[in-house]
């Protein structure tokens, strides 16, 4: 491998218990890329390790060229921003922002001017001397990002950088995050269990599941290509429809649905003992009156105004649930009524995992 | 639920009763009469005799001096021993650790009192040391009570604030001394603080264990006040009491102002 | 580096907890004599039989455990509806108020002691109050009245305080729950307020219960001489008769009886923590 930074073989074990197992990622200078899992997925222990709280029980972590696996944390060009922030309570906003400096020697004019510069980056110019307590969330939020900043680390680490903030806030800072770290070009981590965060900044995604990279790529290729079902319901919540192969040609695939319906989409490989789904998105399915292939019937359970969509709920001949996310000009049909709906075959997905 | 009268009207006779002897007490120190209840004028005599009684003197400074002492030391040592018992999660013997810790912390005085003594004439027979019982023996067995309370400040006080600021500290490059140095000592800080007075006051309101480990020739304040109460109390010590009473309200009171000024 | 930074307590703890409590079980088996100090070493179990077996002792022990159960219970009955008073007011007076309750206990105790002795004695303020409605006079000092009142009134903030802190963490919107699914303020106090404040009431009986059993200073100077406590029978065969072993034989009991409950709770598993 030949990242700027690269994870051989990374793995971490608790007695029995396996956190991280066999884990290789390797991320280019000036990426931006997100760690998405559930909790208990790993992916804090993965930025602990990368962090050096924790020493993995095997593997080796190589940064700029330079093995760091055995490095402690104060020795580590790597930052990391904290959850909640973790501010030092006890300093005031410069000092906790000079802190990192101060350990490399910085002092005096060069440090406070150092610090000026960074309070710029963040804009909170003249707020040097305000105490911790005296911030808002949002201001809190980026006094720890320009802390962690400081050193201009090589890689810098970003735990849920964004869970702390209340929503009406959240989306602009995710805008001022990624613009800071595009501008400075830092290699970051940022792991977080929120799909539309991940979806928004990252440059490349890896989707942790069970202490293992289940899929790393770019955000559209995730969500337009998921390797496994749980991918795909878990990056934009996808209908998933088991189905049976019934017939492939040079280039077509042909698919039975439940309730007798067919799909037909273009030919891919597949793995010959696995159980198929195709996914459907809820915002790919439309109303239809056909009834060729590519449409199926399905029972209305519930309607839910969302403004931008109708959200239906729907349940196939099957039992199958499913979601469609409709034109709120659509006419609202009533519960329990039936109706056809149908999907672009080329936003259909075939999954065999 | 809104709050019970009858919880409100508990409360209030409970604090008057609590008060209402204190109230008498600074009364009658101030009445010109030797005789409690009866009231012959307002007068400062009381207050007066009590600075030109030496032995009360005296007693006073050896247990200031006593208490200063013996509280730095409990809080060097429960300073180390609450860091260890809140950071270092695993180490050997912390189960005895702690246990021999808490000790003084559960025992009654009076045990205490009569363990030291023992093992200060036993030590003295051996090794000649300590020569006789006095001042440091008192405060090395009031540093000895002390340590637990003030283990149990810090503890506290480091297990509410959890591991992550020094994580975050060795994070931007500080090792772990420098990591304790200016953080975990800082947050330390007010507990420290709160400990060494909480155990200044313990070893100045103590006569129990004082009384077995001093000797002659070292009284202490509470000694001296235990004896002569036992004879009947007189009018200097509704003065002195009074006093302390003043001071104690004058510390909390300063305590709660600088609590309010730096609110972090 | 570990080893290094705790030795020095290690070191005190070993010479001035563990070395001390391995002397009072020494000296409980040696022999009184007219020596300085009072005693020979031997392993003679006569002073731990004694303790044992003496019915003075007994009443002794008895005598403890009947004062610092009465008192614990008083002080409970007294302190939790102000413990729960003080827990059910807003922040700002929560502070004030547990202020107000450690001011005296800062004052000084045997102070505290010199204050009810003005009201109790002979010509004390209750007994000038008495004699002015036109009561006879009634000897109050030197009883087991003025023990008590003296030891409630001393103790009490031991159990207010960590009651108190333990009711004031309680969820109010339980208690509202509770009303609100029709439980009656006595039910919702039984159903929800008392158990939720069990450890802090433990803690706080604990709190009195030990101390009091050791107590020595009170009872000497308030209660009178049928007010034994196992304190004063230690203090008195210590500094009176002169007799090590024998204190330091009713000294090991009451350790044991002190110690051993301790560390059996300790090992039980537990259901809250304060």
């Amino acid at each position: 491998m030949s990242g700027f930074v690269t994870f051989e073989g990374i793995e971490l074990r608790y007695g029995a218990h396996t956190a991280l197992a066999g884990l290789d990622l390797s991320i280019s200078q000036g990426e931006i890329f997100v760690l998405l899992g559930t909790s208990g997925s790993g992916k804090t222990t993965l930025l602990k390790i990368a962090g050096g709280f924790l020493t993995p029980s095997a593997g080796r972590i190589v940064l700029d060229n330079t093995d760091i696996t055995a490095l402690p944390s104060w020795q580590r060009p790597v930052n990391t921003m904290f959850q909640n922030y973790a501010l030092f309570p006890h300093m005031r906003v410069a000092e906790n922002i000079g802190f990192g400096l101060r350990r490399q020697g910085m002092r005096g004019r060069e440090l406070a001017s150092r610090v000026e510069e960074l309070l710029a980056l963040i804009r909170l110019e003249g707020h040097g001397a305000r105490r911790i307590s005296e911030l808002s969330g949002g201001q809190q939020q980026r006094v720890a990002l320009a802390r962690s900043l400081a050193r201009r680390p090589k890689l810098l680490l970003l735990d849920e950088p964004l869970s702390a903030l209340d929503r009406s806030l959240r989306e602009e800072t995710r805008a001022d995050l990624l613009a800071l770290l595009k501008f400075l070009g830092t290699t970051s981590i940022i792991v977080t269990h929120d799909q539309d965060e991940a979806l928004a900044i990252a440059d490349r995604i890896g989707v942790l599941r069970e202490g293992r990279l289940e899929q790393v790529g770019r955000p559209s290729d995730l969500y337009e290509r998921p390797a496994t079902r749980a991918i795909a319901a878990f990056l934009g919540a996808a209908n998933l429809i088991p189905v049976r192969l019934a017939e492939s040609t040079a280039d077509t695939l042909s698919l039975a649905l439940p309730g007798g319906a067919t799909a037909i989409m273009p030919v891919r490989p597949i793995a010959p003992a696995g159980l198929l789904h195709l996914a459907l998105r809820p915002e790919s399915l439309t109303l239809t009156i056909g009834t060729g292939p590519n449409t199926l019937a399905a029972t209305v359970e519930g309607a839910t105004y969302r403004g931008a969509t109708r959200d239906l709920r729907l349940r196939l001949p099957d039992g199958t649930p499913l979601r469609a996310n409709l034109s709120p000009d659509a006419p609202i049909p009533p519960e329990g009524s039936a109706l056809r709906l149908t999907w672009n075959p080329s936003r259909a997905i075939l999954l065999d995992r | 639920m809104t709050r019970s009268p009858f919880l409100t009207c508990w409360l209030i006779a409970g604090l008057t009763v609590l008060y209402l002897p204190i109230a008498l007490l600074i009364g009658t120190s101030f009445n010109a009469s030797r005789l409690t209840t009866q009231w012959s004028g307002f007068s400062l005599r009381w207050y007066v005799a009590m600075f030109h009684d030496t032995a009360l003197m005296d007693a006073a400074f050896l247990s200031i001096r006593i208490a200063l002492v013996s509280a730095t030391i409990a809080t060097l040592l429960g300073g180390i021993a609450g860091f260890a018992l809140a950071r270092l999660r695993r180490f050997h013997g912390r189960t005895l650790f702690a246990g021999l810790l808490a000790a003084p912390l559960v025992l009654p005085d009076l045990l205490i009192g009569l363990a030291l003594l023992l093992l200060f004439v036993a030590a003295e027979r051996l090794t000649g040391f300590p020569q006789n019982r006095g001042a440091l023996t008192v405060v090395l067995a009031h540093a000895t009570m002390c340590i637990a309370y003030v283990a149990l400040v810090v503890e506290s006080r480091l297990a509410s604030t959890g591991t992550t600021l020094e994580q975050v500290a060795m994070d931007l490059g500080a090792p772990p001394f420098t990591a304790f140095l200016r953080i975990t000592l800082p947050l330390m800080a007010p507990a420290l603080l709160a400990g060494w007075l909480l155990a200044f006051t313990l070893s100045l309101d103590d006569v129990v264990i004082a009384s077995f480990t001093s000797g002659p020739g070292a009284t202490t304040l509470p000694m001296l006040v235990f004896s002569t109460l036992r004879l009947g109390a007189t009018p200097i010590l509704n003065a002195l009491a009074s006093l302390v009473l003043a001071l104690a309200a004058g510390a909390l009171f300063a305590a709660w102002r600088l609590g309010r000024a730096r609110k972090y | 580096m570990r080893t290094l930074f705790l030795a020095p307590l290690w070191a005190w703890l070993t010479l001035f907890v563990a070395a001390p409590a391995l002397l009072i079980a020494v000296i409980a088996l040696a022999i009184p004599a007219d020596t300085v100090p009072p005693f020979r070493l031997a392993l003679a179990p006569d002073a731990l039989i004694q303790a044992l077996t003496d019915s003075f002792y007994w009443h002794g022990f008895l005598g403890s455990l009947r004062i610092a159960a009465i008192s614990t219970l008083a002080c409970l009955a007294i302190g939790y509806p102000m413990a729960l008073a003080i827990a059910r007011t807003s922040a700002r007076w929560r502070g004030l108020l547990l202020a107000i309750v450690i001011l005296p206990f800062w004052s000084g105790f045997l102070l505290r002691i010199t204050a009810w002795i003005g009201i109790l004695r002979d010509e004390g303020y209750l007994n000038a109050i008495l004699s002015a409605v036109g009561i006879a006079k009634i000897q109050l000092m030197n009883t087991d009245a003025a023990m008590f009142i003296g030891i409630i009134y001393c103790y009490l903030p031991f159990l207010i305080l960590p009651l108190e802190s333990r009711l004031s963490s309680a969820d109010r919107s339980l208690e509202q729950a509770a009303a609100d699914l029709g439980a009656t303020p006595v039910r919702v106090f039984v159903h929800v307020t008392l158990p939720h404040s069990l450890p802090g009431m433990f803690a706080g009986l604990a709190l009195v219960f030990i101390p009091v059993t050791g107590e020595y200073v009170i009872p000497e100077l308030l209660g009178g001489p049928s007010s034994i406590t196992i304190g004063r029978v230690i203090a008195d065969e210590f500094f009176n008769n002169n007799d090590w072993p024998q204190a330091s034989a009713l000294a090991l009991i009451l350790l044991a009886a002190l110690v051993l409950p301790a560390t059996i709770a300790r090992r039980a598993p537990r259901g809250g923590r304060i």
